[in-house]
């Protein structure tokens, strides 16, 4: 069952879907007793309407009805980063937002990060040079949070291990600590966090 | 990589990682069959009974749910040899979070909803799941996990008193694998044909147990585990969640995947038993051990006897004129037990070595001096000499790099602000484990090369280390050579378990490419188009006794800051040191180590599960509660190896690397908290609620 | 998880119109708490009024000094915001030392005082908790309960307060913000919690359908010397064994003001009055702010298992406001 998809950017290629619905949400009230509605995702730049059972959450949204298995479960509860993902070029445990609630929103998930050519992203590139994972289930969750990372770094955020004279408003320089304190939201089983910290030095440098 | 025979031990790059850093690697939950439907478990909720009645009515009307299995209506399957595969077989509730139902549904959120619309009552029973040292109901089993004698005695009591002893308890909490991949299986029936995506260790026996519980034979059934997230052991051999997935794409006749949630996981896929230790030792003037004990309590499940064979390492370690070994188990109404790296190895290094830094402390003599003074000349229980141990020089070079000679042996002796800081050390060692292994090694006419085997790579680098061993042994450059791996519908192979899968799928491999570089430099003119294959089976070979007692050993060393504001323990540095045979590849095997030391830190400092007395399940079920080390935890960690050879391992000369870096982790981050406040904390992990305490009654 | 309606509000107004008109609505902010909550069966609500996307996502400097911070403003905004961290230091501390990054982006001002307890018993449906189901029990006070409360406490619920952020808000005298059916008012942070008593079903003060607005930190403590501690069983991403939040003034070596709050202690951030009053006035010494500590913490009575907690609190305490002392003695 899940969602029901029109891929809004091919053309016309694939069918309509089954049942017609406007693409303008903000104008369709919905009836509180209906429990699906219609959204609209930009997932890797490309427009996707669905009507989703509202239960179902971004991660589910991603891995079965759009069948980009990249974003991984590992716990559905947000204890692990596995899926984690940049929604409107912010990272978010995609496990916890109801994709219902994310109508007009960006996504942004490790498949999307590469572009469409084979260069890879200079992270992804990092990741290969310093063997920065094993089983490799948690690795798109890290490039994504060591990307959404990079970014929070330079608007200024700063994190539990900055220290507080730090200036507030100015981009806040990423050591080996900030790396790790940053990135603790990405729990890794086999144990790759040195290599992983390793690799965002790389393309901190 | 130029040239040939220069493969094995590169550092070279993950043949799979392009797939994972770009999210290509599909995993056994990721193969969405058309008309796939999806599964929710419903854990019993008694810790000992049996269920009376499933009402599945409510699931059954929820819109999307297509069917409840129960142990009323789910496909019979034969008697496991594994009873924890016993799923929906009968009514009884052998623990807390057995499966007693499995609902089907078209979609993850209406299988949820169903599975809480299920319900199911119970008789239940007085249960008893807690673990103490004089439980009434504690037996010597006959043999303990690897097949070791329960317990092994040498030498004679001596009758004069030592000059040092101690007598000390510890106690390792039950321990979770929690693999970042949760258990998963999406199965289809096609014509007949199971065919089965499994997040397993070792397809080959998945396909196995099918045959043998569903009574097909094992030409109709295709396992595949392509790219598996992590087991450490849980996944060794197969979990319900297989079992369930083929009963239920069974029942329904559509594709089923059954991925379990990650808080079921401690109940049904394994974890490692609490184990209460005493050890005794006393030792010489010299240091030299006069009398070692080591005596292990720890509980398995009523429905399978697994026990932690927490002492045997101390029949590998060290020399002592009287030695004795023992285990101890309850049958409890608690989750059954498994496999989690090293078993046995890492919660009795724990204990021994933490009493050898103890008895060092008593002597007044320096840790690193204790153990070489008690280096045996041959294995201490069998008397077989070693194949090669050079735990020594691991210890001198680790003592070396750590520059553990300026060290204040004074415990309490370093502070920076509210941190007292301390270092210590630790010895590791983990068997050399190997079972035949078949492989398929074919030359095609476009001068490339293709290894067919059913290996499963768990993270470990499998496809790129097998392609090392067989280019060396073709005598062909590394770039030449594929590997496929993670199909049983390749030449059968063991498990990814044991640190022993590269030496046992790479012994296979070694000697298919030796057999077609024969057959190479036979043929002449040009290949046919299929190719030239070799086919190799070690059966015989691989599993002969040796004449050696094969172990790999290392050297932990930590250092650790411990707030006496908080009694939190952080560690600073990490550093092993392995002689474990030839290292196959530079890089993944290093990523090994690290990953070892990575989740000893863990067992030291962060993790730990409590049975819950009352309910009988673990309380610490999910990854918000249970402490898996996060970044922050873990600072530079260094490994570093010694090239070791070895002429009685296998052909490459290798020994196994995934167990031994958690081995002596956590004795080395315990003593070094000891050198660093003085104080003894011998029950783990090192949390501040107890450190804090401990820190109260310090002296000074 | 069972279905439910979902309406997107545009206005506070229309949000508590919404919430008001359907039986067993919850409102949605971030969601990290709520959907977990969804996922594990404790939450069933029938509808969700979604609040993320209300213009309450504004951090802005009133006249009189104080700062508002809108309802549906990120954790991870809040903590980074210059007006917080330079004005408010505790409360950015605070703020970065829960949860990890991802959640900080997602989680609400509004939603972090509205989280639940982690109790293992509640968060099990299969398990007694007066929390979830009133008069089924309380697993957890004779269970495993390391990580509960030793203040404050009841008979019926021994569960403590997740959040960092409310402790800090504590300690600041923030007030919270609230709209209902019968208007606005607002309540002061340290208040908006509640202990659970015979009613541990009932987290905080606030009324069927309310929504929080805002949170106006006052000017009075804006520009004090504040900070966070807190202790926890891993380096980061984990929920406190004990937290405190310090807000100190020292004037010619005498405590001028002081505004503590412990986290983790209690089913609310703990206020602790007792050592503040003994503070006011007094010298700002290490002596004194032990015995304040220690006065305050007298009330605790632990449980079997975390005893712990006490010892563990007071050293933080002491150690923060030690180390604010000296700060402004330099």
């Amino acid at each position: 069952m899940g969602s029901d998809i029109h891929d809004g950017d091919t053309g016309g290629e694939r069918p309509a879907p089954p049942t017609g619905h406007r693409s303008g949400f903000e104008e369709h009230r919905p009836d509180t007793t209906e429990h699906r509605s219609a959204t609209t995702l930009r997932v890797n730049g490309k427009p996707h309407t669905l009507v989703v059972d509202h239960r179902r959450a971004l991660l589910d949204v991603l891995r079965e009805d759009l069948g980009l298995t990249g974003a991984k479960k590992g716990c559905d509860h947000g204890q692990c980063g596995a899926c984690t993902v940049l929604l409107d070029g912010r990272r978010v445990n995609s496990c916890l937002q109801l994709a219902v609630a994310l109508d007009g929103c960006e996504v942004t998930t490790v498949e999307g990060l590469a572009g469409d050519g084979e260069e890879l992203h200079p992270l992804q590139r990092a990741f290969l040079d310093r063997d920065a994972f094993q089983c490799g289930y948690c690795t798109p969750g890290q490039i994504c949070s060591a990307l959404g990372a990079l970014d929070e770094a330079a608007a200024g955020h700063p994190s539990h291990v900055t220290v507080p004279a730090t200036p507030s408003g100015r981009p806040v320089p990423l050591d080996a600590d900030e790396i790790r304190e940053r990135l603790s939201g990405n729990l890794c089983r086999c144990g790759a966090y040195p290599r992983i910290v390793e690799a965002v030095e790389d393309v901190v440098r | 990589m130029p040239g040939t025979g220069t493969a094995l031990g590169a550092p070279a790059e993950r043949r799979e990682g392009h797939l994972k850093v770009t999210g290509g690697a599909r995993y056994a939950a990721e193969y969405d069959l058309p008309g796939r439907a999806q599964a929710w478990p419903v854990p019993a909720t008694v810790a000992r009974g049996r269920v009376t009645a499933v009402d599945a009515a409510a699931a059954l009307r929820l819109p999307g749910v297509l069917a409840v299995l129960t142990h009323e209506n789910a496909p019979r399957i034969a008697e496991p040899e594994d009873p924890i595969l016993g799923v929906l077989q009968n009514p009884a509730v052998p623990h807390r979070g057995w499966f007693v139902a499995l609902v089907v549904a078209e979609s993850l959120e209406a299988a949820r909803a169903g599975a809480a619309a299920v319900r199911v009552e119970y008789a239940a029973e007085d249960h008893d799941v807690t673990l103490t040292t004089d439980h009434p109901d504690a037996y010597e089993p006959e043999s303990v996990n690897g097949e070791h004698p329960t317990r092994r005695e040498h030498g004679r009591r001596a009758s004069d008193s030592p000059a040092a002893r101690v007598n000390v308890a510890y106690e390792v909490p039950p321990l979770h694998n929690h693999p970042m991949e949760p258990h998963a299986s999406t199965a289809h029936w096609d014509q007949g044909h199971l065919t089965v995506y499994s997040s397993s260790q070792g397809g080959t026996t998945v396909r196995e147990t099918l045959a043998a519980l569903f009574g097909i034979p094992e030409e109709r059934i295709t396992v595949v585990a392509d790219h598996v997230g992590g087991g450490f052991g849980s996944k060794g051999t197969p979990r319900p969640d297989v079992v369930l997935a083929a009963m239920a794409a069974r029942e329904t006749g559509r594709p089923v995947t059954v991925s379990f949630p990650r808080r079921f996981l401690p109940a049904v896929v394994g974890h490692r038993a609490p184990t209460l230790h005493r050890v005794r030792l006393g030792a010489d003037a010299d240091g030299r051990l006069t009398s070692l004990t080591h005596e292990v309590t720890t509980h398995t499940s009523r429905i399978k006897e697994f026990v932690e064979q927490a002492a045997v390492p101390a029949r590998v370690m060290y020399d002592a004129s009287h030695s004795l070994t023992v285990h101890r188990v309850a049958r409890l109404d608690v989750p059954t037990p498994s496999w989690m790296r090293a078993p046995g190895e890492a919660p009795g290094m724990y204990a021994l070595e933490s009493a050898m830094d103890e008895l060092a402390a008593e002597l007044g003599m320096d840790p690193v001096e204790l153990r070489i003074v008690n280096e045996p000349e041959r294995e201490p229980d069998s008397g077989k000499p070693f194949s090669s141990r050079h735990l020594v020089d691991c210890l001198r070079e680790g003592a070396r790099r750590f520059d553990w000679s300026r060290r204040d042996p004074r415990p309490g002796s370093r502070a920076e602000g509210p941190l007292l800081i301390g270092t210590g050390v630790a010895s590791a060692t983990y068997p050399v484990l190997v079972s035949p292994s078949t492989a398929e090694a074919r030359a095609l006419p476009d001068g490339t090369f293709v290894v067919r085997v059913n290996a499963t790579d768990i993270g470990t680098g499998a496809r790129t280390v097998l392609a090392q061993v067989a280019a060396d042994a073709l005598e062909v450059p590394l770039e030449r050579v594929r590997t496929e791996v993670g199909s049983s519908d390749l030449p059968s192979a063991p498990l990814a378990g044991g640190s022993s899968g590269t030496a046992s799928w790479g012994w296979a491999v070694h000697v298919a490419c030796r057999e077609l570089a024969g057959l190479l430099t036979a043929h002449t003119g040009p290949l046919p188009a299929e190719g030239i294959r070799a086919h190799a089976d070690t059966s015989g070979r691989a599993d002969a006794e040796s004449p050696y007692a094969r172990h790999a050993f290392g050297a932990h060393f930590a250092e650790v800051g411990v707030d006496t504001v908080t009694g939190e323990v952080r560690v600073r540095r990490l550093l092993g040191v392995y002689a474990a045979g030839r290292i196959l590849n530079a890089r993944t095997a290093r990523s090994q180590f690290v990953g070892g030391m990575t989740m000893g830190l863990g067992m030291a400092l962060t993790e730990g599960s409590t049975m819950d007395a009352a309910f009988g399940d673990f309380t610490e079920c999910d990854l918000a509660s249970y402490h898996v080390p996060a970044h922050a935890d873990v600072p530079g960690v260094e490994a570093h190896w010694l090239d070791e050879t070895d002429a009685h391992l296998n052909p490459m000369g290798s020994k196994g690397v995934g167990e031994i870096g958690i081995v002596g982790t956590a004795a080395a981050i315990g003593n070094a908290v000891h050198h660093a406040t003085g104080v003894r904390f011998r029950v783990l992990p090192l949390t501040p609620d107890k450190v804090l305490g401990g820190l109260a009654g310090r002296p000074g | 998880m069972k279905p439910f309606g979902y309406v997107r509000a545009a206005s506070v107004e229309e949000a508590t119109e919404a919430f008001a008109a359907h039986p067993g609505a919850r409102y949605l902010g971030g969601g990290t708490n709520l959907v977990d909550l969804m996922k594990l069966g404790v939450e069933r609500p029938a509808v969700l009024v979604d609040v993320s996307r209300l213009p309450l996502d504004t951090v802005e400097e009133l006249p009189d000094g104080s700062v508002r911070v809108g309802a549906a403003v990120r954790n991870s905004d809040l903590a980074a915001h210059p007006l917080v961290r330079d004005r408010y230091p505790a409360l950015s501390q605070a703020l970065l030392a829960g949860a990890s990054g991802q959640l900080r982006n997602a989680a609400t001002t509004g939603g972090n005082l509205l989280q639940r307890t982690r109790c293992p018993y509640f968060q099990d449906v299969s398990k007694p908790c007066n929390k979830r189901e009133p008069g089924s029990g309380c697993g957890a006070r004779d269970g495993v309960h390391r990580d509960h409360a030793v203040l404050g406490h009841s008979e019926s619920c021994v569960a403590t307060h997740p959040s960092d952020m409310a402790v800090a808000l504590a300690a600041l005298d923030a007030r919270v913000e609230l709209y209902g059916e019968l208007g606005a008012r607002s309540v002061p942070a340290a208040a908006f919690h509640r202990l659970p008593g015979q009613h541990p079903e009932r987290d905080t003060e606030i009324r069927p359908g309310e929504l929080i607005t805002s949170v106006v930190l006052p000017a009075a403590t804006a520009g004090l010397p504040s900070a966070y501690r807190k202790a926890r069983d891993r380096a980061s991403y984990a929920f406190a064994l004990a937290s405190v939040a310090v807000v100190l003034r020292v004037s010619d070596g005498v405590v001028a003001h002081a505004g503590i709050a412990f986290g983790a202690l209690a089913h609310r951030p703990w206020r602790a009055q007792r050592a503040e009053e003994a503070l006011l006035g007094g010298p700002a010494t290490a002596a004194a702010f032990a015995r304040a500590v220690e006065l305050e913490l007298a009330a605790a009575e632990p449980l079997r298992d975390n005893g712990y907690k006490v010892p563990l609190a007071r050293n933080i305490a002491v150690d923060v406001l030690t180390r604010l002392a000296s700060a402004a003695a330099t």
